[in-house]
């Protein structure tokens, strides 16, 4: 790495990539901060004359909701399911396809292909398979069951539809993080006399901490914001709301721009506070170079 | 000769016949589209009616409508409003108000309720074009006489055992707001006071709805699948054999007499339940008004083609056709609307005694209110729940809360 950097060529990165930069606040910065003042409004598109500034009012109504935070702990659960089912599965593939000698590209590239496909198809598929009529699943485990007709089997179904469709993500990033681990020590410590089962969590699985961390963080992050898989397979019923469920709902069904905009701004601050945990918390870092 | 009509068409002129966009839902037998092609050919070359579909879900229908008209869409001339929009849209300014005139046609010769449903603010703002309202199917071969009360028919159910099944809307939608806004109707209660700016829900009667609909929840003659029970799983599950009671839109009978004619011959039908003996019950009204969108770039072509889509013969065909019940008196006494609808002169009575949905431009929040506090039925705390939907209701108005 440079540390130190000639001040003319700093000015000439900054300069580089002031276009980007320029066009990322344009359309990040103002919807974000225009959602944090509409949030300080009273505004209804039904009612576009009753307009007026309530300060934090739209906060108040939302925060003393039952389905605020009812909604948030069924994101919190689909979030920590899936993403901890993720990880150890996404552990296992990336293990393989470090491992796999033969068809290397083949097998790496098969499994990928839940992630390739669309997050409505994928979502459709998994309800059609465990729907009481079309569905196999019923059959196979001998039950007659309506799975999505009630709260827990509905997570159950949900977060197995995230798990199958972004566990190739999971893997992908891990895999990268398994390159990072040099062999010599993996033979060192395999002279030392540990086994394999020590040698991923002594030696590999500290190495990729940071992997780990990147690829954590970014899923918890996306889970978090889970909207297309509910809205296909439960719309929300049977008490599976996400929160962006719920602001889907006060903004475009009930057409109410100031408590819609609340409800984004509080689902902003809390990926940003998921980051922020990450980050500070669990040390995570975007570099490899500073625990060198 | 097409093709020379086409390049006309294109010339340096604008083309001659204003097109006019009807937002409906996709009606299936094609009654809407030939009322469409009928009033376009009778205008004399004056306008086009094109149809627009909408989803077939009305929650997914007024999403799609609200979000392009509160953009101020100009595309949308003439729109199928289901009854229970009018409030919602006439405050939002997104209808313009019938004229005098054309609003005295519209009213003419037509069910009080549901002329009452295109109305808002002393104005009317849509003409009604078909009804809809609920009745009660039974099994005549199981049961003797159809019992007049929900008690009665809970202790039928009970009394006949297994395929004494009560079939009913429960799921958490907008049927469930049906369900009870009509037992409370039925017990003398309404949701909303008469100027419609706070929560009535009177102790008696809402008290009464809620008992019922506690014990039918927790009757064995409903299963667990109540509490995701729409119109269609009930119209499935009373024609699979194993029920002998359901409450559903007439749309029921058509299809059981297409898919399971044997059942048709023993499927009969009866008011919808009293909730007190000696009060007859009141029923939520449903339907198709016809507004004119206020950006239309046509309104007053979009006014004439709506009162005569809206028309009496156009509710024949969509009678017959579609079997969608019309909004004109009358029509109930025709030979050709009677062998569609049987039971016509119940489903005539039934929907003079019909009661409004919640009238408020908030009824969607007050809708979800309901069916919110009152999902699962079987959880029902009669005096606790008095409460709550008192405090849900009053926070849907003041526009509160999430939902």
């Amino acid at each position: 790495m440079i540390d130190r950097r000639d001040p003319a060529e700093e000015r000439l990165g900054w300069l580089l990539c002031l276009p980007s930069v320029m066009a990322m606040l344009l359309v990040t910065g103002y919807p974000i901060l225009y959602a944090v003042w509409l949030s300080l409004f009273r505004y209804d598109l039904r009612f576009p004359d009753q307009r007026a500034f309530v300060g934090l009012a739209n906060y108040a109504s939302v925060l003393t909701s039952e389905l605020w935070w009812e909604s948030l702990f069924n994101t919190l659960i689909i979030t920590l399911g899936s993403v901890a089912l993720e990880l150890v599965l996404g552990m296992l593939l990336a293990l393989v396809m470090h491992r796999v000698l033969f068809l290397r590209r083949t097998v790496r590239a098969s499994v990928l292909v839940p992630y390739a496909i669309i997050t409505v198809v994928a979502a459709l598929a998994w309800k059609f398979a465990f729907d009481p009529v079309t569905g196999f699943v019923d059959p196979w485990f001998g039950v007659e069951r309506a799975w999505l007709a009630e709260r827990w089997s509905a997570f159950l179904v949900i977060i197995l539809t995230e798990v199958w469709k972004t566990t190739p993500f999971m893997a992908l990033l891990l895999l990268a993080g398994l390159t990072l681990v040099p062999q010599d020590l993996l033979d060192a410590a395999r002279v030392d006399g540990a086994n394999a089962v020590q040698r991923f969590f002594r030696v590999t699985l500290p190495l990729m901490k940071n992997a780990v961390l990147v690829a954590l963080l970014f899923r918890t992050l996306d889970a978090f914001r889970l909207f297309d898989t509910v809205f296909v397979q439960t719309r929300g019923a049977q008490g599976t709301e996400t929160v962006s469920i719920v602001g889907y709902h006060t903004l475009v069904t009930r057409l109410n721009l100031g408590l819609g905009a609340a409800v984004s701004v509080l689902i902003f601050a809390c990926v940003v506070a998921i980051a922020v945990l990450f980050v500070r918390g669990f040390g995570a870092s975007f570099t490899t170079e500073e625990h060198r | 000769m097409a093709l020379a009509a086409a390049l006309a068409g294109c010339g340096d002129r604008p083309p001659a016949v204003p097109t006019l966009n009807w937002y409906v839902f996709a009606e299936p037998s094609g009654a809407y589209a030939e009322a469409a092609r009928r009033c376009s050919e009778g205008s004399g070359g004056d306008y086009r009616v094109v149809m627009q579909p909408l989803p077939a879900d009305a929650d997914r229908q007024r999403e799609q409508l609200v979000r392009r008209l509160a953009a101020g869409d100009d595309a949308i001339d003439i729109i199928g409003m289901d009854v229970i929009w009018t409030p919602e849209f006439a405050a939002a300014g997104w209808l313009l108000p019938w004229p005098e005139d054309l609003a005295r046609r519209a009213r003419e010769g037509r069910i009080g309720a549901t002329v009452d449903s295109a109305r808002w603010d002393g104005r009317l703002w849509g003409a009604p074009f078909t009804t809809n309202i609920q009745l009660l199917w039974y099994r005549s071969d199981r049961v003797q006489d159809p019992p007049a009360t929900w008690e009665a028919m809970i202790d039928e159910a009970e009394r006949i055992g297994e395929k004494g099944r009560i079939q009913v809307q429960g799921a958490r939608y907008e049927g469930l707001t049906v369900l009870f806004v009509s037992l409370l109707a039925s017990a003398g209660g309404a949701v909303l006071t008469d100027d419609g700016q706070a929560p009535a829900l009177p102790d008696g009667p809402t008290r009464r709805a809620l008992a019922v609909m506690r014990r039918l929840a927790r009757s064995p003659a409903t299963g667990p699948g109540l509490a995701t029970a729409r119109e269609d799983q009930t119209r499935l599950a009373f024609q699979a054999g194993g029920s002998s009671f359901m409450v559903n839109y007439t749309y029921v009978w058509p299809s059981a007499r297409a898919d399971a004619p044997e059942l048709a011959r023993h499927m009969a039908w009866a008011r919808w339940p009293a909730v007190e003996p000696e009060r007859p019950s009141r029923v939520a009204i449903g339907g198709i008004n016809l507004g004119v969108g206020a950006f239309s770039r046509h309104p007053d072509l979009a006014l004439r083609a709506a009162a005569c889509i809206a028309g009496a013969d156009n509710q024949r065909i969509a009678a017959e056709r579609g079997g969608l019940p019309p909004t004109t008196a009358a029509l109930y006494d025709e030979p050709a609307v009677r062998a569609t609808f049987p039971f016509a002169d119940l489903l005539r009575a039934t929907l003079r005694d019909a009661v409004q949905r919640p009238r408020t431009p908030l009824y969607n929040d007050v809708s979800l209110a309901i069916s919110r506090t009152l999902h699962p039925m079987s959880a029902i705390e009669p005096e606790r729940d008095l409460a709550r939907l008192r405090d849900a209701v009053g926070r849907a108005l003041r526009s509160q809360g999430l939902m």
